[in-house]
């Protein structure tokens, strides 16, 4: 179980538990955070699921698979440098106090 | 002000859901008829089977998300006729979806079939004990299923009665590939092959040949749940028939999803889909109307299905075409084939090319023509027809 913080565009914060082992979009989805959506599941083919990874923690996460590349080139919101899709950022206790923040859309 | 959406599954929750993210302030009701909440498909004949999902994650939301949005959820509950709804309301959702097509042979009892949660946890648990597995019909979720078997170490054979997998959707070289692809990693693929009976542990062709099984599972296609519609007086095609802006004949009843026939301008003609993406931006599009902004539906279609490591993605409809092109070597186990009607690209397959897939997406949805001498040629920029 590790404490993520999910920030919605307007800037309200959440501090949920996520389960180690989940993703940050399943994270969201259990704990019924606004603001992702992952229509697909989680399986790479609709980039509804799009967050920014706070800086700190970018460089903890494992780098982005040209699969995910690809759809990040088809989110609805501007893409950034620490865009990540959230299906495929699974939580594990280094990821502790990690924050996410969500795009105004998917 | 209050909405009814009849239909638990991917399109009713979106359209409540689209709807509250419209601002829609009145009720909503979903009335499902499966007892459990609003889940996810795809995932039954693929991570779950192989225990690479857990059934938690199956699950659209949990259900606080529900009473949050002030979305009253009734579930386990089939509605017989719309002249007895749980509720009443201004406008009415159908989202019923389509159940199996049963087998009808002698022996039919013995078959599984797998489009519910409740279902794939009956065949997750049967795959356990069962060293051979015979799955009956060669379509997505047939093959899907035969690869989950697969990869749990059965022994898996699909029997399809038409000359090729996936005959219904595909062109003869994505059939092909498939099928090689199937038997190199030890699925035993019977083509031309007609059930003649079913026993407890074995399925018998109309040759007399018999294939032994320890587990029988049907994928032989789906039929549209329009009861509803039709006892109610409303138009009825193949599905629930409904205009450009999915209402049915009424103007206060839309039908969405894999029960409804709507017409597409990426099918020259009336098309029924069964797919996560139709469902969703179908739901969609009708909260918009409900919220006082119709729209004509034009979203394009696109569909995957996920067979061992390989992908298959589809972008428009391969209806009616009549020449294929293919855009890169099958040995390589990435490449693309374009379909045309009349010299019009029509739909995209892509096998392990999910950039060219997305690239497919934009030129459908834009009608953007690749010539198909472009299309054959590997060093033609598709992007280029965007601009």
């Amino acid at each position: 179980m590790s404490k993520i913080t999910y920030v919605s565009s307007k800037g309200v914060s959440q501090t949920v538990d996520v389960l180690d082992g989940d993703s940050i979009m399943e994270g969201a989805v259990q704990n019924n955070i606004d603001g992702i959506v992952g229509a697909c599941g989680g399986c790479l083919q609709c980039a509804t699921c799009h967050v920014y990874v706070d800086e700190a923690f970018l460089p903890k996460f494992d780098e982005i698979e040209p699969e995910e590349e690809v759809m990040l080139a088809s989110t609805a919101a501007e893409r950034r440098p620490n865009s990540r899709l959230s299906c495929q950022l699974r939580v594990r206790p280094e990821f502790a106090g990690c924050i996410v923040t969500m795009p105004d859309s998917q | 002000m209050s909405v009814l959406i009849i239909g638990g599954g991917q399109g009713g929750y979106q359209t409540a859901f689209s709807l509250r993210a419209e601002g829609y302030g009145g009720s909503i009701t979903i009335v499902g008829e499966e007892p459990h909440l609003p889940y996810q498909r795809p995932p039954l004949s693929k991570g779950l089977l192989l225990g690479k999902q857990q059934e938690r994650h199956v699950f659209l939301r949990v259900a606080e998300f529900y009473e949050k949005q002030n979305i009253r959820l009734i579930s386990g509950t089939h509605v017989q006729s719309l002249r007895e709804t749980p509720v009443s309301y201004e406008w009415l959702v159908l989202a019923t979806g389509a159940r199996n097509r049963h087998l009808t042979c002698p022996g039919a009892e013995h078959a599984l079939y797998l489009r519910t949660l409740d279902e794939s946890q009956a065949v997750k648990q049967r795959l356990e004990a069962a060293a051979s597995v015979v799955v009956i019909g060669g379509g997505f979720v047939g093959l899907e299923i035969a690869a989950a078997a697969r990869m749990l170490g059965k022994d898996a054979t699909v029997i399809e009665a038409q000359p090729r997998l996936m005959a219904r959707v595909a062109a003869p070289e994505v059939s092909q590939y498939f099928r090689e692809q199937h038997e190199a990693r030890g699925v035993r693929v019977l083509l031309n092959s007609f059930v003649e009976r079913l026993e407890p542990n074995a399925v018998i062709l109309r040759d007399e040949t018999s294939v032994q099984a320890d587990l029988i599972i049907a994928g032989i296609g789906v039929v549209p749940n329009d009861e509803l519609a039709r006892e109610a007086g409303l138009a009825v095609g193949n599905g629930i028939s409904v205009d450009e802006f999915l209402r049915t004949s009424n103007p206060h009843i839309f039908a969405i999803g894999d029960c409804a026939e709507y017409p597409s301008r990426y099918a020259d003609g009336r098309v029924r889909l069964e797919s996560v993406q139709n469902a969703v931006d179908q739901a969609t599009c009708v909260a918009k109307a409900i919220c006082g902004k119709p729209e004509p539906y034009t979203a394009a279609p696109w569909f995957w299905s996920n067979q061992f490591d390989i992908q298959l993605q589809t972008a428009g409809l391969a209806i009616g075409f009549d020449q294929t092109i293919l855009r890169g070597d099958p040995t390589s186990n990435k490449f693309s084939v374009f379909y045309y009607r009349e010299g019009i690209l029509k739909a995209v397959d892509s096998i392990n090319q999910a950039a060219e897939h997305m690239t497919a997406r934009k030129l459908i949805a834009a009608k953007a023509n690749v010539a198909p001498d472009q299309a054959a040629d590997a060093g033609f920029d598709l992007k280029s027809a965007l601009l």
